[in-house]
């Protein structure tokens, strides 16, 4: 995913003037050609995040559309007050592009993780939040993104799905019977959630843009009472609120799988990480079935 | 995206306001007590600029080849406040609801609320990077002319962020940034005010806050190549 932002950004920069890039060292290497090119809208800060999202509502305020990269736990935790007042107070908007997200970098511990970011942008109003399952999703929302003048996340990964879905709302992987269960995988959870579910009676849907969720497709897909199982790739019940908005005036009970609070203090792999929070198709099957008992 | 505020019609006579009829329209401004020394130090300072320095029209706030001027102290802002009513960018009668309910001035000003105000500030610290970014920003379409001028205070320089403007803006050269720090002695634990720009490439230079005279010699007095620093001292 990150080769493909790396190619699309530039070719942006080349093809559009109102693109900016803003970074704070990381991947500054992969844009070095591009930036030879274009000094004047390809700018590493050093490593001063604070800046790079300062700058960014700058380069807004003139009508220029930043994109703004990093770790995300340094473009999103870090500068949680800079997306707060440089872009949402100034009236302006960017594209947020994070690597290693969650415990992707899990080799470096927990300084590098950021399970929070999705539900820290989740705290400001009318973000747009595209979490990419496959690395042939991620052009066309990136163009998307730079098009448009909003505040935008884009969530990198390094894992992915096996097959690209590069349709909009909540796009239906496998479809139950009626009144089944619905799944919302979300980005790169799909794999794990399809391994889960092999031979049960549920709808699974995916999505690579939790926010806006698909409301409409939500409430088209479960059945009444509803039940959703939610599985997302960050913190546990980031979208337990946007599902309870969807189906407010259904009744509902709702399962919100994700990453656990806890600092675990471990490094090992991402698919460690995955089982110690429950989120291999183990972890999804177990979860599930407790929730299936507690009910039945 | 929310545009910059527009500016309302003007009276005539408010546009031909010398500074003497500032304090009138300051004594309009009440109820801010915790920052109204700060509210008063930074008034000859925003007089010059508005008055002999900045290429601005109140008719057309938005002009793109405008300076730009940035309240990143946001604290305090009635002298801006005066000073904008008084060169005709709002109302004078504005000033008589400073923050009630339906005021479009508060104790921080908004820029989507007031015509001419730049940036939304009262969280100290994040003027200095808007001001570089909008210095990139317009380098960046090819606009020479505009400069920008970021106004912050002594006590506000203690917030780390500015360091991180300081230090890349003297890196690059960012010859078109000027910033005009008043110090009013609010800082806890006193600094080299203007070696903490130098150190980084910056020209800088102080005056005596209260002297209009030497604040737009100083203010006039930068060089290209560099940004630069204008310590207002007001203590």
């Amino acid at each position: 995913m990150r080769k493909r932002f790396v190619e699309t950004t530039s070719q942006l920069i080349e093809q559009d003037r109102r693109t900016a890039l803003v970074l704070a060292d990381i991947s500054a290497g992969l844009f070095a050609r591009v930036a030879a090119r274009h000094p004047e809208r390809v700018l590493n800060l050093g490593i001063r995040e604070q800046l790079m999202v300062g700058v960014a509502g700058g380069l807004a305020l003139t009508g220029l559309r930043p994109i703004i990269h990093s770790y995300a736990t340094f473009a999103v935790d870090r500068v949680y007050e800079q997306l707060k007042l440089d872009l949402h107070h100034q009236g302006v908007g960017a594209v947020v592009v994070s690597v290693g997200a969650s415990y992707d970098g899990s080799y470096y511990g927990r300084t590098h993780f950021s399970p929070g970011d999705v539900a820290l942008l989740d705290t400001l109003p009318g973000w747009t939040v595209h979490v990419p399952g496959h690395p042939d999703e991620v052009e066309a929302l990136l163009r998307a993104a730079a098009a448009r003048d909003d505040q935008t996340y884009l969530r990198l990964s390094g894992r992915h799905n096996d097959v690209a879905r590069t349709g909009e709302g909540l796009q239906v992987v496998r479809r139950g019977g009626a009144g089944a269960p619905v799944v919302v995988a979300v980005g790169p959870a799909l794999r794990s959630v399809l391994a889960a579910v092999a031979g049960w009676n549920v709808t699974v849907a995916y999505t690579h843009t939790p926010r806006p969720l698909d409301y409409t497709g939500l409430r088209a897909l479960v059945g009444d009472p509803a039940q959703v199982i939610l599985v997302e790739p960050y913190l546990a019940g980031t979208s337990a609120r946007v599902v309870a908005e969807a189906l407010a005036d259904r009744p509902h009970r709702l399962l919100a799988l994700g990453v656990g609070r806890a600092d675990l203090r471990r490094y090992g792999t991402p698919a460690d990480h995955d089982r110690w929070h429950g989120l291999d198709p183990v972890g999804i099957r177990v979860a599930m079935t407790r929730w299936w008992a507690s009910h039945a | 995206m929310t545009s910059h505020a527009t500016a309302p019609a003007a009276p005539a006579t408010a546009a031909r306001s010398g500074i003497a009829e500032l304090t009138s329209l300051l004594r309009r401004l009440t109820g801010d007590e915790k920052h109204e020394p700060s509210a008063h130090s930074t008034l000859h300072v925003i007089w010059v600029l508005y008055d002999r320095i900045l290429r601005v029209d109140p008719a057309r706030p938005d002009a793109e080849d405008r300076d730009r001027f940035l309240v990143s102290k946001g604290h305090g802002p009635h002298a801006y406040y005066a000073v904008l009513a008084a060169k005709g960018f709002f109302p004078v009668e504005w000033l008589d609801d400073l923050a009630g309910p339906m005021s479009r001035l508060g104790h921080h000003p908004d820029r989507t609320l007031v015509p001419g105000v730049e940036i939304s500030s009262g969280s100290l610290g994040h003027g200095l990077g808007l001001g570089v970014g909008m210095a990139l920003g317009l380098r960046a379409q090819g606009r020479r002319e505009p400069r920008i001028y970021v106004l912050l205070g002594d006590g506000e320089l203690d917030e780390g962020s500015n360091h991180e403007a300081i230090a890349y803006a003297g890196a690059v050269g960012l010859d078109s940034l000027t910033a005009l720090v008043v110090d009013n002695g609010s800082a806890t634990h006193r600094q080299d005010l203007p070696g903490l720009f130098t150190v980084h490439g910056w020209l800088a230079t102080t005056v005596d806050g209260r002297d209009q005279d030497q604040i737009e010699a100083a203010v006039r007095a930068r060089r290209s190549g560099r940004p630069y620093a204008v310590v207002a001292e007001v203590r």
